[in-house]
Order: C-alpha cells, then structure tokens, then sequence
C-alpha cells in the first residue's frame, strides 16, 4: 500500500468514525440529541450537588449559536491555515533544492 | 470538553492552578530557550499549535449520543516533548476560555492539567514506550494520541468527581459516573485523534523530511 493510499484510508476512517453516530444513533422522545458532553456533566453536578451555584461567569459569551459556530470555525481555519502553510513552506523548499524530488502531492 | 467557568469550586480551582502552574512555567522557561537556539523549530511550534488549534475547535459527535472535542496534543507532545506542549495546550485552552466561553479561566488551572500537562506527558510516555518496544513509528505515533485523548478526559473525570463526590457513593461513584458521560463518548473520537495525528504526521514526513528528521531522529527513516 503506498503512502497516497494510507493517507486516503486516515482521512477516511477519520470522517467515517465522525458519520456513522450520525446514523445509527435514533433520538429519544424528549431529549436533545448530540448535546455536548460538558452540558451533561452539569447537568450531573446539578444532580450530586443541587444547591452547587456556579461563582464565576464567562467575562464573554458569544451572543448566540451561529456566532459560537463562527468561532469554533474560525479557531479550526486558522489552525489549519497555518499548519497547511507550514507543510508548503517545507515542500517548496525542499523541492526548490532538489527538483528530483517533486513526485506529485502525498508523493 | 472542558469544565465549564465557575464549576470547579474556589479552592479545587485554586489547588489546580497552583499544580499547573510550575509546569506551564517551567514549559515557557524551555520554549523560550529552544526558540532560540533553534529559529527553525518555531514553524513547527507554531504547526504543532495549529494542529491543536484545529483538533480542539472540532465538535465530533460519537455513537453515545452525544459530541464532544478531541484534543491534538498527541503531535506536538511528539515533536516537542510534554513540557513545550504543556504551554501550547494552555494557549488554546485560554483562546477557547476568553473568545469561545469554552472553558473558564478559573478553571484553566484545571484544564491546563488535564489537556496541556496530563495529555502531552501521557502521549509522550506511550510514544517512548511503543518505541522502546520496537513499535513501527506511525503505530507508536497513533496509540500516543489515542490514550494521550482519552487520559486528558479520563483526569478532567476524577477532577470533578474529586470536586463533586456523590453523597450516597462517593468520589467512586462521582467517577464512574463522570467517566461515563466524558470517557465513553470520548472512544471513537481518540480513535479519529489517532488517525489524524498520524496523517499529519505522514504529511509531515513526506514534505518536510529533513525538517522533521531534526526534531525528532526516530521518525528520520523516510516512509516506506
């Protein structure tokens, strides 16, 4: 198998493993679905400790759930951004001294 | 994910941040003297920070019913060691706490030891182990991000369950409890952790060989 190949076969496994919940977990009746893990776990603080009153908000929230989404988005883009122009920085110095090398892209 | 702002009471926050605080420091002493006396190695700080940037932005959900982040310390632990990582980790935690409401900053002691400290020593521990064991690289490399992503949620578990004990069962039932919301879903997604770190990995070795042989000589031999 070469190098392509593994590589296809990680990205694929990656988007299959983040798919498959998407299409085998059924929601119940009542309860939202997908919810993240860390509002279940205050949820579970609220059920150990019902009189436990967080003493310390967020200095900022994002007003709503579309500008949370553009956040997240905009961390991830800038994350990859930068590390996709760290690996071009690298191939096009390492193919501009040694032009053999170049043997396509994940070559 | 992250504990959220304000539930970790005052003095588990504080006890957490007073033992983070040593490793961030020293971590920031070391980075501090690698950048330089070796310039090269901020492109790949700042790739392993990117990396980590993206992985912890990512909501996956899992077959548990519910979606929660990877982490992406498991590359730069790798790279660097867990001490610079400890720093970087505790960057993205501080973007995500001030920017994201994701995270607090009272609890960034706490998180900072389960993600940046507890995730980077582990995957830098499971790296040198697999490797002593004569594990091929890339499968070193997968099974240093995989646990590394499960610890960190495994700690960040017992943090609130040693913050929260359950009055009938205790600390053991807070934590089985804890374990089960954040460990159990948190499976499929360190597997997915393992698979991208190494494809970056790959990326890595395949465009930018000599760079990364540098860094680190075990993944020096050039992919078959």
């Amino acid at each position: 198998m070469n190098r392509r190949s593994i590589d296809i076969l990680l990205v694929a496994g990656t988007l299959a493993l983040a798919a498959i919940p998407l299409f085998s977990v059924r929601s119940v009746e009542g309860e939202e679905i997908f919810s993240g893990s860390d509002g279940q776990a205050q949820a579970a603080i609220g059920a150990i400790r019902p009189d436990y009153e967080p003493w310390f908000a967020p200095l900022w929230e994002p007003p709503s759930g579309e500008i949370e989404s553009l956040l997240f988005g905009l961390q991830a883009a800038s994350g990859a951004g930068f590390l996709f122009y760290c690996l071009g920085y690298w191939r096009g110095r390492n193919v501009g001294r040694n032009p053999s090398s170049r043997s396509g892209v994940g070559g | 994910m992250h504990i959220m702002e304000g539930y970790l009471p005052l003095e588990h926050a504080l006890g957490w941040s007073a033992i983070s605080a040593p490793f961030v420091g020293v971590g920031a002493w070391r980075l501090a003297r690698r950048t330089k006396d070796d310039p090269e190695s901020r492109l790949f700080l700042g790739a392993s920070g990117g990396f980590s940037f993206v992985l912890s932005a990512l909501k996956l959900p899992s077959v548990t019913g519910s979606c929660s982040h990877p982490t992406g310390t498991g590359l730069g632990a790798v790279l660097f060691g867990p001490w610079t990582m400890g720093v970087l980790g505790t960057v993205v935690l501080l973007f995500q706490a001030l920017f994201l409401a994701h995270g607090g900053l009272t609890t960034l002691g706490a998180n900072a030891f389960s993600m940046a400290i507890a995730g980077s020593w582990i995957a830098w521990t499971v790296w040198r182990a697999a490797l002593a064991c004569r594990v091929p690289s890339s499968v070193a490399v997968f099974l240093a991000a995989l646990l590394s992503d499960l610890g960190t949620y495994v700690v960040a578990s017992l943090q609130l369950a040693f913050a929260f004990p359950d009055p009938v069962s205790g600390f053991t039932g807070s934590a089985l409890k804890f374990l089960g919301i954040f460990a159990a879903t948190q499976v499929p997604l360190a597997v997915s952790e393992g698979l991208l770190t190494v494809l970056v990995l790959n990326l890595l070795r395949s465009h930018a060989t000599e760079q990364i042989a540098r860094i680190v000589p075990a993944l020096k031999e050039a992919r078959p």
